[in-house]
């Protein structure tokens, strides 16, 4: 589909950052019973080479009729061409993306956001803790950080799911156990199936199993459910990591990506484009990033 | 700047030498109530309003507009069919008012379709008269330097007219012969008198210095649930605020087919879903955790950015709240930490 271009008083607008690009999903299969994996590729090809972005990033994602609403990433920018996404069904822009067959398309603008500091996390070591469906922002860390192994230092990836059945990407991340250049901890609250594997409890107990760290020299990244935060900012704040290496990715209601619909907005910060990866140390002083609960926590 | 003289009666005059350029818009009478409409001349308006109901960020972000239309292939931007305006009359007040929606929507991600119609409104500046509820002298909003394109003052004898942009000039120029810029000492004493006269009008009393640091302390004050209780989430503040910007963007399809528009239109930082996610989870689901948002933004986290209130002082939301939850109730009873009745 060909852009209208439009001139005013002899300028010329710029593009319009409104507006979505087709993508043609070109895989869908469930990874849970309510969370499928998506995979898309622009439909004007030329698009693949031109789009790049950073673990952390997310996109605006439009089905035609239904509307559009934010989605992070969980492809590594170091895989290009492809862009990878973890949705769960709980809303009606999900249900009807659910619905959505291969070879069909869907509207894609972006990406947004700061995404992770890379340049910073670069040499150091890195501690990624993910909860539930915080593993689909961060895998895109993950993936980005094994793929550019020797940029960085040791490699911690911690996981904890409800029970097996609801852990995404499970068949990845027990592959990943194999490898001897990260650390991968699995863990689930309740075992239901008896035949689990890995580790039984909240995903604190994997602490136990850290091992010596250079706290000083490590960046932390945490997604998870708000209840997930307050003891795992609590544990690494101890363990001496500096409050602005522990870093964190939001969800916000979004109608923009930019800036400019004001539904994102925390004090004077835009989720959108100030985050959504903040530091623990803008969580201290912002009240409404992850709620009044795990600010007070840590002041006390 | 270029400052130049024009007769009063000359005024009507000018307005229909200017029409060619684009709709004539100003402020007119509606059942007792102010607002800015489309007009013919300079007879239909009232110049003597204090505010309009709305303040003119209606022209740049209206309040519902067309961002696309799609089908099964995509989505085309609509945009190019903004007719040309001139508005008449607007305020120190709103005009701050825009140049804070202009460094939100023009700067970092330019929005083509406020950008379109900012190019495509003709903005002309008139000094008013202020009454109890305005407080521009607290938000040094009082008196306009740019934004504008032309800037009437009214020295009831005569109009100083202040030349703010190549286009405000290029208006002059459709009747350079009713322009002068012979200024004499009287002129400047006149200007000065009226100065001193408008500094004299305001009787609020109103004051925000060190509001950030009261909105601090006053985070988790009870007196937010107290205000909670009184508020109808109704939204009206943040319709009639000048510098409120936030919006909402849905698809709506056109009945049996697979066509259809995403329509932009005004949404409430006071609307329960405003802050709702997928899932259901509302990270402000009270009315106080809205209230809140709204006036920190507005006295407290604006001015940590940008070293001033988002509030210009317009007095539109002590004008329209059926409860008295405006930004003089609120900071009153943030400092005195009591909520009036």
């Amino acid at each position: 589909m060909k852009k209208m271009c439009v001139v005013l008083d002899d300028r010329e607008v710029q593009d319009n950052p409104f507006q979505p690009d087709m993508w043609r999903i070109v895989r869908k299969y469930p990874l849970t019973h309510d969370v499928n994996f998506f995979q898309a590729r622009p439909v004007d090809v030329d698009l693949a080479l031109r789009w790049n972005y950073l673990p952390g990033q997310f996109v605006m994602l439009s089905v035609p009729g239904e509307g559009e609403a934010p989605f992070c990433l969980s492809s590594p920018p170091s895989r290009p061409g492809l862009l990878e996404f973890c949705i769960r069904n709980v809303g009606s822009l999900t249900e009807t993306l659910f619905a959505l067959k291969e070879n069909q398309t869907i509207g894609i603008r972006g990406p947004y956001g700061n995404g992770f500091p890379m340049d910073k996390m670069e040499g150091k070591d890195i501690m990624i803790v993910a909860g539930g469906m915080g593993a689909a922002p961060l895998r895109s860390l993950l993936l980005d950080v094994l793929d550019d192994r020797d940029r960085f230092g040791k490699l911690t990836y911690l996981h904890g799911a409800k029970n097996p059945g609801d852990m995404l990407f499970r068949d990845e991340f027990f592959q990943l156990r194999e490898r001897e250049d990260l650390n991968c901890l699995l863990t689930v609250d309740k075992d239901d199936t008896g035949k689990w594997p890995a580790k039984v409890g909240l995903i604190t107990t994997l602490f136990k199993d850290l091992g010596p760290i250079d706290a000083k020299n490590t960046f932390a990244a945490v997604c998870g459910p708000p209840v997930m935060y307050k003891f795992v900012m609590e544990y690494l704040v101890k363990l001496g990591i500096p409050k602005h290496q522990i870093l964190m990715t939001l969800e916000r209601r979004m109608k923009c990506g930019v800036g400019k619909c004001g539904h994102c907005a925390i004090e004077y910060l835009y989720t959108c484009i100030d985050g959504p990866v903040f530091t623990y140390w803008d969580v201290l002083h912002m009240k409404e990033l992850i709620g009044r609960g795990v600010s007070d926590k840590v002041i006390a | 700047m270029m400052i130049l003289k024009m007769k009063k009666e000359d005024l009507s005059a000018f307005l229909d030498s200017i029409k060619g350029w684009g709709e004539l818009w100003g402020p007119t009478k509606k059942e007792g109530k102010t607002t800015f409409a489309k007009v013919d001349s300079l007879s239909q308006m009232d110049l003597k309003a204090t505010r309009t109901i709305i303040p003119p960020k209606k022209f740049l972000a209206p309040p519902r507009f067309t961002m696309f239309d799609f089908d099964e292939e995509g989505y085309i931007e609509r945009i190019g069919d903004v007719p040309k305006k001139i508005i008449f009359g607007i305020h120190p007040c709103d005009i701050h008012g825009i140049l804070i929606l202009d460094k939100l929507f023009l700067e970092n991600y330019k929005d083509p379709y406020y950008a379109e119609r900012r190019e495509k409104t003709l903005l002309i500046g008139h000094s008013c008269i202020p009454d109890d509820k305005c407080m521009c002298y607290a938000t040094n909003t009082d008196f306009i330097a740019e934004g504008f394109d032309l800037f009437f003052t009214d020295l009831k004898m005569f109009y100083l007219v202040w030349v703010g942009s190549s286009r405000g000039h290029d208006l002059i120029r459709m009747r350079p012969d009713l322009f002068s810029r012979d200024l004499d000492k009287n002129d400047i004493l006149t200007y000065t008198e009226y100065r001193k006269w408008k500094n004299g009008q305001y009787k609020g009393g109103i004051d925000f210095t060190g509001m950030p640091d009261v909105f601090e302390l006053g985070y988790s004050s009870p007196i937010w649930d107290q205000l909670g209780d009184k508020c109808l989430s109704c939204g009206q503040c943040t319709m009639v605020c000048p510098t409120c910007n936030c919006y909402n963007a849905v698809d709506e399809v056109e009945l049996g087919t697979a066509e259809g528009t995403r329509e932009r239109f005004w949404d409430s930082c006071m609307f329960r879903e405003y802050s709702l996610v997928a899932g259901g989870h509302n990270f402000r689901e009270k009315r106080a955790d809205r209230l809140r948002l709204w006036y920190t933004h507005k006295l407290q986290a604006y001015i940590g950015e940008f070293g001033k209130p988002a509030c210009v002082g317009c007095g539109r939301c002590v004008d329209t709240c059926p409860v008295d939850i405006n930004v003089v109730s609120v900071s009153k009873a943030l400092k005195e930490q009591e909520v009036g009745k």
